[in-house]
């Protein structure tokens, strides 16, 4: 460190050590990290918490780690309890790539549509429209499912209208807007020269945006379907509420199925703190919790690259 | 050296938060039983003061939640306060038994769902009974079924309504989740055993949602509380038994439960004041019978949590 040129005014900074300024600044200072280490002490305890409880299945109770990744039995409370998680698990990305394929086609055209079609409506009319979306209580989508969607799939495509479609179709609108907002931001943020380039080449509305404007911006559609894709996984309302919960891994797509989100809800609350049961469902979290850090990874993965 | 403050502040707030985590189970216990021992107070009700918080069953929930109202609303009882929570039979006995609730609410006995030594020490005050019917979709045709063809639907041995003397249908299975209270009753005096969910069938854990969709779905069975039916779906009378609260009272009709409301040892004066109030005349003739649940004093049957049924 050098410390060589002392200038009058730092001179004076350190002859007044309480000047008022100063220590409002060092309150500040010591506010924010306060809140930051009080934030990063939540989010450690969290995860702390999820995962000596979730650990405790195959620590303390003893099932192993291949019967709960890989066994289909799933019967915690029988006579001779079984813990496979994987028609759960299946379940999980089943309807979760299912959404993001119906999601996301429909969310980059509407993306493009507001931003390279018609700006001004886009901008003022559809965007506001589409983050309305994203806020509407998950219970509400799944009222709607139950009873617009499920009746339906009953009646126009067959089966019990309850199943791994229905779950799909409703998480699909679920995650619209969230895709949609990224891909339009992205969309926007582009610079004009870059289209203004293209067509100063001669190409057509339709050639910039499919070779020059959606190839730049891949990366950050990429995210906001990861991202999608991440709300998704974690849905647990509105998917248990359509899905029909069977503990089986389906074999078409009108078959009722459960995921890892609606196993832990509708057996959460039943079963005492501590059984294996219990723990059993916490192992289910901490599954969650690990995909999700695997989803955040990936987007910070695309946004690394998006920079270049 | 300055730079390395924040990290090191961080790292001492950590330790300090994890460590409080760690004693977080011990010191509940002891705080709960600490308010528990406050609200002691006299012999005269008028002096009766403190908070109780009831945990549990969202069967037994609406309930507490309206007698709670009328209990707090009583000038005898102004300086209690009764706070009610849904979240589920296991969360209410898990609470009451780590002392963090004074009152755990719960569809099932304590000994099904804790480990004995913990049961042992919850005492149990029965508020209720609730009477389930098996119920089917109206396409069904179906009216009566005997034990062992609900057994045999509910482990998907038939799956075509014809079987069981209805119409041609198949049959779509609506369950509750393995470990809920209600569907532990049904498989305890309907089934007389636990079944495993035939693939394809459906669960829910919500009476309002189950009754939607057997409602809805052709070809659909599930169980609901007596309070739940209507003319929206078929009530299926067992072994020829219609269910009905004279034949429950009665002792013929088999698949009901009480309504349980546990606490850690023997409740504190203004518990046993809100227990009372729950268990009077009154409150059993008024609110129990209109919420669809039926009252203790009409039972002439009593039953213990082995499942053994005695004249009262």
């Amino acid at each position: 460190m050098e410390h060589s040129k002392v200038t009058p005014r730092e001179a004076q900074r350190r002859r007044l050590p309480l000047e008022k300024h100063r220590l409002e600044d060092w309150i500040g200072k010591i506010y924010t990290s306060v809140c930051v280490v009080f934030l990063i002490a939540v989010i450690v305890s969290i995860v702390y918490f999820v995962t000596s409880k979730g650990v405790a299945t195959f620590a303390v109770n003893g099932v192993s780690l291949t019967e709960f990744f890989f066994g289909t039995h799933w019967a915690p409370d029988a006579a001779e309890p079984s813990f496979g998680a994987l028609p759960a698990i299946t379940g999980s990305f089943l309807v979760t790539l299912l959404a993001a394929l119906i999601a996301s086609p429909l969310s980059i055209a509407a993306a493009l549509f507001m931003t390279e079609i018609v700006p001004t409506f886009g901008k003022r009319i559809l965007q506001p429209a589409i983050e309305l979306l994203s806020g509407i209580p998950s219970v509400v989508y799944g009222f709607i499912g139950l009873t617009l969607i499920v009746p339906f799939l009953r009646d126009h495509v067959g089966g019990q209208g309850i199943g791994v479609g229905a779950g799909a179709l409703v998480l699909s609108i679920m995650i619209l807007p969230t895709i949609t907002s990224v891909a339009a931001d992205a969309l926007a943020s582009l610079p004009r020269g870059l289209r203004e380039a293209s067509y100063a080449l001669g190409a057509t509305r339709w050639q910039t945006i499919y070779r020059v404007v959606l190839p730049t911006v891949l990366p950050a559609l990429l995210t906001g379907i990861v991202l999608g894709m991440a709300r998704a996984f974690g849905e647990a309302l509105a998917v248990q509420m359509v899905i029909g919960n069977a503990p089986y891994i389906p074999t078409s797509l009108l078959e009722s199925a459960s995921t890892l989100t609606s196993v832990i809800t509708l057996g959460m609350g039943n079963t005492a703190m501590g059984s294996i049961q219990n723990n059993a469902l916490w192992s289910m979290a901490l599954v969650l919790m690990l995909m999700t850090f695997v989803f955040i990874l990936i987007i910070r993965l695309l946004e690394r690259r998006n920079r270049i | 050296m300055f730079k390395k403050l924040p990290i090191m502040l961080l790292t001492l707030t950590m330790v300090l938060v994890l460590a409080a985590c760690g004693s977080n189970g011990g010191t509940t216990t002891g705080s709960g039983a600490g308010t528990d021992t406050g609200s002691t107070g006299g012999e005269n009700s008028s002096e009766l003061s403190g908070s109780i918080l009831a945990v549990g069953s969202t069967a037994l929930q609406p309930l507490v939640d309206q007698v709670a109202q009328k209990f707090m609303a009583d000038s005898k009882y102004a300086n209690v306060s009764v706070q009610v929570q849904g979240g589920g039979s296991g969360t209410g006995l898990t609470q009451v038994s780590e002392g963090q609730a004074n009152i755990g609410n719960s569809d099932v006995f304590a000994e099904e769902k804790l480990d004995a030594d913990k049961a042992a020490e919850l005492v149990d005050h029965q508020v209720a009974v609730v009477a389930m019917a098996a119920v089917a979709n109206k396409g069904a045709n179906v009216k009566d079924l005997k034990k062992q063809q609900l057994v045999d639907i509910f482990t998907g041995k038939v799956t075509n309504w014809k079987e069981v003397g209805g119409a041609d249908q198949k049959i779509v299975v609506i369950n509750r989740p393995s470990s809920s209270g209600t569907r532990a009753t049904f498989e305890k005096y309907a089934l007389g055993q636990k079944t495993e969910d035939p693939a394809g069938s459906i669960q829910q854990d919500s009476s309002g949602t189950v009754k939607k969709l057997i409602a809805e779905t052709p070809g659909a069975i599930g169980y609901l509380a007596l309070s739940y039916l209507d003319d929206s779906v078929t009530a299926l009378s067992y072994d020829g038994v219609e269910p009905k609260v004279e034949n429950v009272e009665a002792g013929k009709y088999p698949i009901w439960a009480y309504e349980h409301m546990y606490t850690k040892g023997e409740p504190d004066a203004s518990t046993k004041a809100f227990l009372d109030y729950m268990l009077s005349e009154d409150v059993q003739q008024s609110d129990v019978t209109e919420l669809g649940y039926i009252p203790m004093s009409g039972m002439q049957v009593q039953r213990d949590a082995e499942g053994k049924v005695s004249q009262k």
